[in-house]
């Protein structure tokens, strides 16, 4: 056989051998991808399983709260108007009032009023006087400015030993008229100490009424 | 003869390598898919275990139709009880 030929044959082999090494590495590769595809091929089943009832609950929840926003945005209406009530969604949630109630689309026009302001106002002017006002807890600014839960022991602590009852003597009220025991002229007191007439019959002396 | 000895070397030196660069870009291009199918995989096992919480979706359900009908009740009360707002 020629040399030639048989240089041949070794190139013919050599390449027979390069495709088979790649054709078997990639066979290999494929079969690790073929698996993993089905691994991946499960878990989408799967979420394709425990997602499908998702959207029909989700529906009903939306439902339910779309139930609540309108007949809480009605009430509200209904009850305070609808200036006062964009006021209090404003006063409660700062910007929201831009927004309007979503029944009422014309209710973004309206400039709210600044109830929030008046009514944390009369809150802390009550909370001052140590009225009962709960809500001084939650006084964003700061402390409380009082204690809510035991403020009316405070005014206890003036009363040591309780609270005292009416007195058993208390002065009699003066008795007035033209019968009256002590009388008086308007028009000689005013402006100068009052003067004291003669006892008149059945009035008491001072010493019998110190007495 | 010369021929011949001009056929092999174009076997050795064109053919060959030639065969070799195309099948190789074949097997990178497959073993380079191998990572990303593996990815994909566990993402969509971590996925499917995140869903695991749907069925509390029931349970919120369930909660947000008591909590909307105390609401109503809560609503006709005050419709009773509070004048309805009357324009200045």
């Amino acid at each position: 056989m020629p040399a030639a030929g048989v240089v041949m044959i070794v190139a013919v082999l050599l390449i027979v051998a390069a495709v088979v090494y790649f054709l078997v590495s990639t066979i290999v590769a494929l079969r690790k991808i073929t698996s993993g595809l089905d691994d991946a091929i499960a878990g989408v089943v799967q979420i394709i399983e425990k997602s499908a009832p998702v959207k029909e609950v989700v529906d009903d929840i939306n439902a339910n709260l779309d139930a609540g926003v309108d007949l809480l945005e009605g009430l509200l209406v209904k009850k305070a108007g609808l200036r006062d009530a964009i006021g209090l969604v404003d006063g409660l949630y700062p910007g929201a009032g831009a927004a309007g109630l979503r029944n009422v689309p014309e209710s973004g026009q309206i400039k709210p009023p600044r109830i929030g302001g008046v009514y944390t106002r009369g809150t802390l002017t009550l909370a001052r006087l140590g009225r009962e006002a709960p809500i001084a807890a939650a006084s964003p600014n700061g402390p409380a400015l009082r204690n809510p839960a035991y403020g009316s022991g405070a005014a206890g602590t003036l009363y040591p030993l309780g609270r005292p009852a009416h007195s058993d003597s208390l002065p009699r009220s003066p008795v007035i008229g033209s019968d009256s025991p002590v009388q008086y002229d308007p028009e000689v007191e005013v402006g100068a100490p009052r003067k004291r007439l003669p006892a008149t019959a059945g009035a008491l002396s001072p010493e019998s009424e110190g007495s | 003869m010369i021929l011949e000895w001009i056929g092999d070397a174009i076997l050795l030196l064109v053919v060959l390598p030639i065969v070799i660069y195309l099948l190789r870009g074949v097997l990178s291009a497959a073993t380079s898919i191998v990572p990303s199918v593996g990815a994909i995989s566990g993402a969509a096992t971590q996925g499917s275990a995140d869903l695991d919480a749907v069925p509390l979706l029931l349970t919120t359900q369930e909660r947000v139709s008591q909590t909307i009908g105390v609401v109503a009740d809560y609503g006709g009360s005050l419709d009773v009880i509070l004048d309805d707002h009357q324009e200045a």
